[in-house]
């Protein structure tokens, strides 16, 4: 019994929270990824990317909320999330026209377009800000949960109970689906290998006739459905905050550089275990300590080993590690 | 335009833009924009000694500024001797055993052969290190943050001159330059810039979460200043009476003298720290630095150390960011950790020197200078370019309220705009490098 | 030709190629006379300041590469010729990526010209050896039925088995009907293949004729043949 309870006390308050996390960790990691492996820079204002098509989406919802339309127990911002995309694919290929095109043509140093990502990070989150403000929104609805604790507990008759949030559940199936179809694009479409192609040897590409404009325009529209995506997800499951959209490209900084820039296998695995860390290392392990040590050996403390507020040092930590002794990251990336 | 004109002539701008400030405005704010500017000007030298003398891509900016913050209670601030007593000693051993475990790990890496044995001594000394860490910590800090928790619950400092707290500003921060530098810098520009942005929220995250050592999010108020305060130069007669002969009443008058005598102190700082950087700009070790920023390879075959130079420029610079971030929590007479942000402290300094100009020291001054100038006016002109546009609603309009109320984030995006504006028209910036 | 890169110094100084159908030309000399070079400027990959440069009878200076492998044109860069994080077939369908026909039939060919391709069409190509990399290279370049092949030292790095093999295969792949101007080190070997020969010295022809002709050519044994 005792172990059973560990286990539902470790499923609620690590895997499930972990897995979501996790999930929407790796669908940023793999639009920095895609950035990095096609237009060869770290794009800084993928944050606010996400922040604002999270934000088209959270005015749209609000809209077809207004109208009364709604998908029963799934959250409105489901029907709202095309809408979402599309604006924001518009607003990151028209960037690239007016900013990053320029840099492109002159064969600008990567590290120039990283600091020309820095302005447009400006803009995006200032036009965020001014848009829908720097407050915290929610926009979730329908059913809050696929399982309460309360209903697990009766169901099984365990002390512990687990809870599954509609947010979570939703997270994983659609980030199991949105890879899936990327993966399928990227090995299995003409579009999708000559991006893989253009990535991997950019002046072979050009001679094999591979439009560079094409590719880079697809690229981007990807970028802003995943940004988008990952946006939502993370802000149906906890908040929408501008600011802490901008926070989160830490993380997803030190997942795709963990799996390995350029690498879209790597960006998942990087967002995994950039998650799982974070989660285990802040959770407090007392009650599950409590469970199968002797009583005897209860700790007192809540063997946490680090405060919640320092989530970001373990990302960091861990992306120092990789990078000290594997610089290419776990799956091999691209190092240029 | 030769050189010298146009130099001239962008700081008379500057100086006309504040004295504009000034006569429409007020001269406290006046004066209050010359301050963060100088402070600005200081912050954008730092950087442009690593970017543009170097090619070094920090972007941990506010991690160094808020550690030249911590620097300025931990000198300035008197002891609390209760919290010492309570668990000052044990806090500071628990530390010791921290760090020597970590260092023992490092010799333990260094000295044993790969392997299984490696691998179990270093977990284990994680381990227990962490363990004895947090059992002899955790009681000293909560012993700690009980004493009198509403107005100290930290250590407090050690009651020194406040104007010491800036050159300790600079060596905190050229501490924590030195440990990034040695494992980062060997990176890619790109991991340098991940790698400084993740360290300097953390080292905002300690500044806001470890009470014992500056009471976090609660704040420390009532710095000690160098200058004397209002209050006391109110009462004072013959100040009065000076004031008067201004034309100025006593509470104007304190305020203005304060303030000028701040522009006094950070004027002499940024002179100097100006005078050193363009003594080495122009020394053999400028040139150098210059070489190696602009072919390391070449460089490297010359027989140049690369990586040494670059781990000196880093902590230097970072050193500046740092004694200007003293300096400026000394102005505000407060440290509040909550309110350092990296878009304001770190990615704003960027904007001043690629505006000012990367390479030029002027042209981070001058660019420390108009970008804290547009940042600060952006707002008050935002809010009158929406009163302007909402005028025909009416009063009450959600559209209009929300406009008007929005008027404020005007400044990110003005700031992205000149930035990319700056790169795209004139990327040497305002001022170029020679 | 009269071309160099940019806006920088002439590197060719007069330069003449000719290659007829189904024909092996070769380009051969000393290093630095300028042989890739002259190859790129075929291919547009420089400036030609003057001269003209005639593809099946029509003028093609002012064409980009890409164009040009439109116009039948086909290149195999020296180094970094394939896609190694893709499979063998995938390099080969990228190689038809200008071809809006069904190119299942030229595959087909490929994979017939060298065998070993089909039985590892599925790995990707950075695992293969240098020989098998370098036919994965010239069936990419294939794919998009050039009329003329150009191949910039194929047998750059392989071992001397493996470039006897390469040798035989561009035969093969000549007597299909393409033309194939081919820059060598090894410049025994290839002209004993060439139908024509041109040994270029600093950025000029400096002597002109087939194979044979060259190989007995007392001059030329002596300067570049070793003897």
């Amino acid at each position: 019994m005792d172990i059973l309870n560990t286990l539902v006390l470790l499923a609620n308050f690590v895997f499930v929270p972990a897995i979501a996390y996790g999930s929407q960790l790796a669908l940023g990691a793999l639009g920095v990824t895609l950035i990095y492996g096609i237009l060869r820079f770290s794009n800084f204002a993928h944050g606010d990317t996400m922040a604002f098509g999270t934000m088209v989406t959270v005015l749209v919802t609000w809209l077809l909320q207004s109208w009364g339309v709604s998908l029963g127990p799934l959250p409105t911002a489901l029907l709202a999330l095309p809408f979402g995309i599309a604006v924001t694919a518009a607003l990151v290929l028209w960037t690239d026209r007016v900013v990053y095109k320029f840099y492109r043509k002159q064969k600008a140093k990567p590290v120039i377009l990283v600091i020309v990502s820095m302005g447009v990070m400006f803009v995006m989150n200032g036009l965020v800000r001014f848009i829908i403000g720097p407050d915290d929104q929610r926009f979730a609805d329908g059913e809050r949960f696929i399982i309460g604790a309360r209903d697990f507990k009766k169901m099984t008759g365990l002390d512990e109970g687990l809870a599954i949030k509609t947010s979570q559940g939703l997270t994983v199936v659609t980030a199991v689906l949105v890879v899936a179809a990327l993966f399928w694009f990227l090995n299995h479409t003409r579009t999708g290998k000559s991006m893989r192609a253009y990535s991997d040897n950019e002046d072979l590409a050009l001679l094999s006739g591979i439009n560079p404009e094409r590719v880079v325009a697809v690229t981007w529209i990807l970028v802003a459905a995943l940004a988008t995506v990952a946006g939502v997800l993370y802000g149906l499951d906890k908040s929408f905050k501008p600011f802490t959209y901008f926070q989160l490209l830490l993380p997803i900084f030190a997942s795709a550089i963990v799996g390995g820039l350029g690498s879209p296998l790597g960006a998942i695995a990087g967002g995994f275990v950039i998650a799982f860390s974070e989660v285990t290392i802040t959770y407090a392990w007392k009650k599950a300590a409590g469970y199968i040590l002797p009583e005897s050996l209860a700790p007192d403390g809540l063997l946490q080993l680090l405060a919640v507020d320092y989530k970001f040092a373990v990302s960091f930590v861990i992306l120092v590690v990789v990078l000290l002794f594997k610089p290419t990251g776990l799956f091999k990336g691209k190092s240029v | 335009m030769n050189d010298t004109v146009k130099t001239t002539a962008l700081f008379g701008l500057v100086a006309v833009l504040i004295l504009g400030t000034g006569f429409f405005q007020s001269w406290n704010s006046a004066l209050g924009i010359l301050n963060m500017g100088l402070i600005s000007a200081i912050m954008a030298m730092g950087v442009n000694l690593q970017w543009g003398f170097a090619g070094l891509f920090n972007v941990g900016i506010m991690g160094f500024v808020g550690l030249g913050g911590l620097a300025t209670v931990l000198v300035s601030m008197p002891p609390v001797p209760a919290a010492w007593a309570a668990g000052g000693v044990n806090i500071w051993v628990a530390l010791l055993v921290g760090a020597l475990s970590l260092a023992a790990v490092i010799l333990v890496r260094s000295r044993l052969p790969q392997g299984n044995l490696r691998a179990v001594v270093t977990w284990v000394l994680l381990i227990a290190g962490f363990a004895i860490y947090r059992s002899l910590f955790d009681p000293a800090r909560d012993a700690i943050e009980k004493v009198n928790p509403a107005l100290e619950g930290y250590l407090g400092g050690l009651g020194l001159p406040v104007l010491l707290a800036w050159p300790v500003g600079g060596l905190l921060a050229a501490g924590a330059a030195w440990i990034i530098g040695k494992t980062a810098l060997g990176l890619r520009s790109d991991y340098l810039a991940i790698a400084t942005l993740g360290i300097a929220e953390i080292i905002i995250a300690i500044m806001k979460n470890e009470d014992w050592l500056a009471r976090g999010v609660k704040n420390v108020n009532g710095l000690p200043r160098p200058l004397p305060y209002e209050i006391d130069l109110q009462a004072d007669p013959s100040f009065v009476e000076k004031a008067a002969s201004f034309g100025l009443d006593p509470v104007t008058a304190s305020t203005l003298y304060v303030k000028l005598g701040y522009s006094v102190l950070f004027t002499i700082v940024l002179l100097i720290i100006l005078f050193l950087m363009q003594r080495s700009l122009h020394s053999p070790w400028g040139r150098m630095m210059r070489a190696i920023r602009d072919n390391e390879d070449a460089a490297r075959a010359m027989g140049k150390n690369v990586t040494r130079r670059h781990l000196q420029i880093f902590i230097l610079g970072s050193a500046i960011c740092g004694l200007a971030g003293a300096m400026m929590t000394t102005l505000d007479g407060q440290l509040t950790p909550g309110t350092y942000q990296p878009l304001r402290y770190t990615f704003l300094i960027w904007v001043m020197v690629i505006v000012g100009g990367s390479g030029n020291n002027l042209g981070a001054v001058l660019g420390g200078f108009l970008i804290w100038f547009l940042w600060v006016q952006v707002e008050p002109f935002g809010r009158w370019l929406m009163e302007l546009v909402t005028a025909g609603m009416e009063p009450g309009n959600a559209l209009r309220e929300h406009l008007l109320a929005s008027a404020a984030h005007m400044r990110l995006l003005t700031m992205g705009l000149v930035m990319l504006v700056m790169l795209r028209f004139s990327p040497r910036g305002l001022l170029p490098e020679k | 030709m009269v071309g160099g890169y940019g806006r920088g110094p002439d590197i060719l100084h007069g330069v003449t190629i000719e290659v007829d159908r189904g024909e092996i030309a070769v380009i051969v000399g000393p290093n630095g006379a300028g042989k890739s070079t002259a190859m790129k400027a075929v291919f547009g990959m420089l400036n030609v300041h003057s001269g003209s440069v005639m593809f099946d009878g029509e003028d093609i200076r002012t064409l980009t590469p890409q164009a040009r492998v439109a116009k039948g044109m086909g290149f195999v860069p020296q180094t970094h010729n394939i896609f190694t994080s893709m499979s063998v077939e995938d390099n080969l369908e990228m190689g038809a990526f200008l071809r809006k026909d069904d190119f299942a039939d030229t595959m087909e060919q490929v994979y017939d010209l060298f065998p070993i391709l089909k039985e590892k069409r599925n790995q990707h190509a950075g695992e293969l050896s240098g020989g098998q990399r370098q036919q994965v290279a010239v069936g990419r370049a294939l794919m998009t039925q050039p009329k003329l092949l150009m191949l910039d030292e194929p047998t750059a790095g392989v071992s001397p088995i493996v470039m006897d093999e390469l040798f035989d295969r561009i035969i093969e792949v000549a007597r299909t009907g393409i033309s194939i101007l081919m820059v060598e080190q090894n410049a025994r070997q290839a002209l004993e293949i060439a139908d024509k020969g041109y040994v270029l010295v600093q950025g000029a022809n400096a002597h002109t004729g087939t194979g044979k002709e060259l190989l007995a050519d007392p001059q030329v044994r002596k300067s570049f043949l070793g003897g």
